[in-house]
């Protein structure tokens, strides 16, 4: 009887064994690694200490799954980078060798010792403390059950541009269901706008268009254009999502797309299409090849809605499609993954006073040229100046808000390409010289060097340097009635003047606007240069902190058409697996109450964020529902009974924590 | 020998522990002083861990979380944001110097600013000399 019961405190009893790892020369080149090895073999119920080069190679993982199963260890603490990096892979190991996953901890003397410390002795001294830190609290680690649920295959895309687009074809070709929800009348995004491609001058609409008509018409894709997701709740696996469909003021059931309505309607507005270089109607789709093609009513622009009179649309449209009554309507759908494909904001470069955007009618953004080029753009496709004539020299300015501190630091990646694929536009459409003003051609992708050779033989003249200004104060006969660029050749180590008839600014490519407000709607991080941020930036481009929510395109960072499509295709093959899987594992790092000590003052009802916390009238407890509990414990630091506790980060555990942090 | 206060760090898994993880990838250098305890939300620092860690021999605490308004759990920096205030009284009651406490916000793209608050801290507390409430001259007189 005795013998059995000390046999039975012999297993419990924590027996750890700590791994201090050299990651190369990332920590031994500044932690000590011997020295911090025989610090750990003094700690308390630590039986074994080792170092080895790279723990997370499979013979470091070897050397932990043999000790554990040799020296029966039943708690495992490797000393190495940030647990979030490879906390999962040890955890898996010690799976693999049949402990209980969290009977981990993991010391960061990596990212949070070694890499920031410069002195050796301090960084030793560190990483002691760190390891010290981890073994007092991996003493009281308890064995925890993960917690696994259904993932519902349905999901939720948002932002309708060739990302959304892309991986919304690639789910539903699957056959999954899709929600792609776009805040506009018709989904394109930016790509539809564009008139060429480069490098290959592929046109932009003759690509695009067949893949909007298919997500328009596939049948596991259901469109939500004109329309906002407003709010998200429930986690990976099981999104409920609320979305605002915008009153469109037509029946999307009646309306065949005939255009009768667009035709007859007698105001006009600002396209937004065409950047404001062109009117449309108060009833309107945004372009002929909109998807889906059901137009729209601006009630900022509609005279029924300013005046209370007209309704125009309203007789001519034979199948009674148009709804003057109709409401926003929101609509609740459930999804098991999420993919944020938002896109970005061109840069604005009105501030930028020195270029005259705003000022001279001829100095006009990439994206105006974009449309000013385009054949169903506003001038036909024509290269004309503001009075209609065509120009005889075009100035290319790089880099407008971006590699600039004043602006945004970052390289926008794509304005040298089309930029250069304007001069070949301008050259093959007009007689025009074409000046490129750059700082440094950046022409790195597939093809993109061979095009830039190509275009320096197209006669196109290359002037190295960020212009200082374009002005109208002419100072010679030649310059007369012409933009001046003004400027330094950086090669030549001259100032420079160029008389050109029209300045193209080739604008940044920024977080949208409201990036702030998708970010705290989808629980996900922004950069400092306001774009959202992956989860790892080489490993994992498309995840993001919160599990089931993806991100593909520009809202992640400036990219290409080919990027962002292998980018969209690498978030719909992430949340395909998790569908093929069906299943996915939660954190066990949840709170729970004691009842026992629970006094019912509710306090914790009202802290918790997710409601998760609920007041069984009858037996005056809270209780919480671990199903919606996402594990942050504030509600566990609140209790004034201390009967909450949050699993694997117990008081008890962070006290000792403390106290080894302080060896 | 000079001073080196142990300053005792608690970081949300989310923003502030990403700032300290960046600030290591991005090769800046930092004082050595603070030690990092990851907690999922800076909601979860309890008021007597702060207390416990002086009690322990800490010279100075330093919580971080996620800015206003970017808190993974939506409002769990709100409940800190209100909490170490109401501490701060306490411990000022206790004669617990004010800078030996900050509570600040990191972003997971902030590891500068991770940095520069570590640094700020170490000098003031450094600054401050050793915490003396435990030791026995203080208790003694």
């Amino acid at each position: 009887m005795a013998e059995k019961k000390v046999a039975t405190k012999k297993d419990t009893e924590p027996k750890i064994g700590v791994y201090v790892c050299h990651c190369g020369s990332n920590i031994a080149g500044t932690v000590d690694v011997p020295q911090v090895v025989e610090f750990a073999k003094g700690l308390p119920a630590v039986a074994i200490a080792r170092e080895y080069k790279f723990m997370c190679s499979d013979p470091g993982q070897s050397m932990i799954k043999d000790d554990i199963k040799q020296l029966g260890l039943n708690r495992v603490v490797v000393a190495s980078c940030s647990p979030l990096l490879h906390e999962p892979t040890f955890r898996h190991a010690i799976q693999e060798a049949g402990l209980n996953p969290y009977l981990f901890e993991m010391a960061n003397i990596r990212e949070h010792c070694s890499w920031t410390t410069e002195d050796h002795g301090e960084a030793t001294e560190k990483a002691k403390a760190l390891v010290s830190a981890a073994v007092k609290r991996i003493y009281l680690h308890q064995p925890l059950e993960v917690r696994e649920v259904p993932v519902n295959p349905n999901t939720l895309i948002v932002g309708g541009g060739i990302a959304g687009i892309q991986a919304a074809l690639e789910i539903a070709d699957a056959g999954h269901k899709v929600y792609l929800v776009e805040k506009d009348p018709s989904i394109g995004g930016h790509m539809i706008q564009f008139d060429k491609t480069f490098p290959t001058l592929d046109c932009s609409a003759c690509i695009l268009t067949p893949k909007m008509t298919s997500a328009g018409s596939h049948p596991n894709i259901e469109l939500m254009t004109y329309s906002e997701v407003e709010e998200i709740a429930g986690f990976i696996g099981s999104f409920k999502a609320k979305i605002r469909k915008k009153a469109k003021f037509v029946d999307e059931s009646k309306c065949n797309g005939c255009g009768v309505c667009i035709e007859k309607c007698p105001w006009k507005a600002d396209s937004e299409f065409d950047l404001g270089l062109s009117q449309r109607k108060a009833i309107y789709t945004p372009f002929p090849q909109a998807v889906p093609n059901i137009p729209v009513i601006d009630k900022e622009s509609c005279a029924y809605f300013l005046k209370g009179k007209c309704r125009a649309c309203e007789k001519f449209c034979e199948r009674e499609a148009i709804d003057f009554e109709q409401q926003d309507k929101i609509v609740e759908i459930d999804v098991g993954n999420i993919i944020i494909t938002t896109g970005y904001d061109p840069f604005d470069p009105t501030p930028i006073i020195k270029y005259g955007y705003g000022k001279f009618p001829n100095v006009v953004t990439g994206l105006e040229f974009e449309r000013i080029c385009n054949s169903v753009g506003p001038t036909g496709g024509k290269i004309v100046l503001k009075d209609g004539s065509e120009p005889k020299s075009i100035a290319i300015i790089h880099c407008v808000g971006s590699r600039d501190e004043n602006y945004h630091k970052y390289c926008s990646r794509v304005c040298c390409m089309y930029a250069l694929k304007y001069s070949h536009l301008i050259k093959e459409k007009t007689k025009a010289d074409v000046y490129q003003m750059y700082i440094d051609m950046r022409c790195f992708g597939k093809g993109y060097e061979e095009f830039y050779q190509r275009l320096s033989d197209e006669g196109v003249t290359f002037i190295r340097g960020k212009p200082a200004e374009v002005t109208d104060r002419a100072i010679s006969e030649e310059e007369k009635g012409k933009l001046i660029v003004v400027g330094e050749d950086s090669l030549l180590g001259t100032v420079i003047r160029v008389p050109v008839d029209m300045v193209i600014l080739c604008i940044a490519l920024e977080a949208r606007a409201d990036a702030k407000n998708v970010a705290q709607l989808f629980s996900i991080s922004q950069g400092a240069d306001a774009f959202f941020i992956e989860r790892h930036p080489k490993l994992d481009p498309v995840a993001t902190m919160t599990d089931g929510v993806f991100i593909a395109g520009c809202c992640q960072g400036p990219k290409d058409i080919p990027d962002t499509v292998a980018q969209a295709s690498a978030a719909a093959a992430r949340v395909l697996a998790l569908i093929s899987k069906g299943k996915v594992e939660l954190e066990a790092t949840v709170a729970v109450i004691d009842e026992e000590k629970c006094s019912g003052c509710r306090i914790c009802n009202l802290l918790c964020p997710y409601n998760a916390i609920d007041f069984i009238e009858e037996e005056e407890v809270s209780r919480i529902n671990d199903a919606l509990c996402k594990g942050c414990g504030t509600c566990v630091a609140a209790c004034p009974s201390a009967a909450i506790t949050h699993k694997h980060f117990t008081t008890e555990e962070i006290m000792a924590e403390i106290e080894g942090v302080l060896v | 020998m000079n001073f080196e206060p142990k300053i005792v760090g608690f970081c949300c898994n989310w923003c502030s522990y990403r700032g300290a993880d960046l600030a290591g990838t991005a090769r800046m250098k930092c004082s050595p002083n603070v030690r990092i305890i990851r907690v999922m939300c800076s909601g979860r620092v309890e008021p007597t861990f702060v207390v416990k860690a002086f009690e322990l021999g800490a010279d100075g605490v330093l919580v971080l979380g996620c800015h206003a308004g970017d808190c993974h759990y939506s409002e769990g920096n709100y409940k800190t944001m209100r909490r170490m205030p109401l501490l701060k009284k306490m411990l000022a009651q206790m004669g617990i110097e004010e800078e030996r406490v900050r509570l600040d916000w990191v972003s997971a793209s902030e590891g500068d600013r991770f940095v520069s608050i570590v640094d700020d801290m170490t000098a003031k507390v450094r600054a401050l000399g050793p915490f003396k409430n435990n030791s026995k001259e203080a208790k003694h007189g």
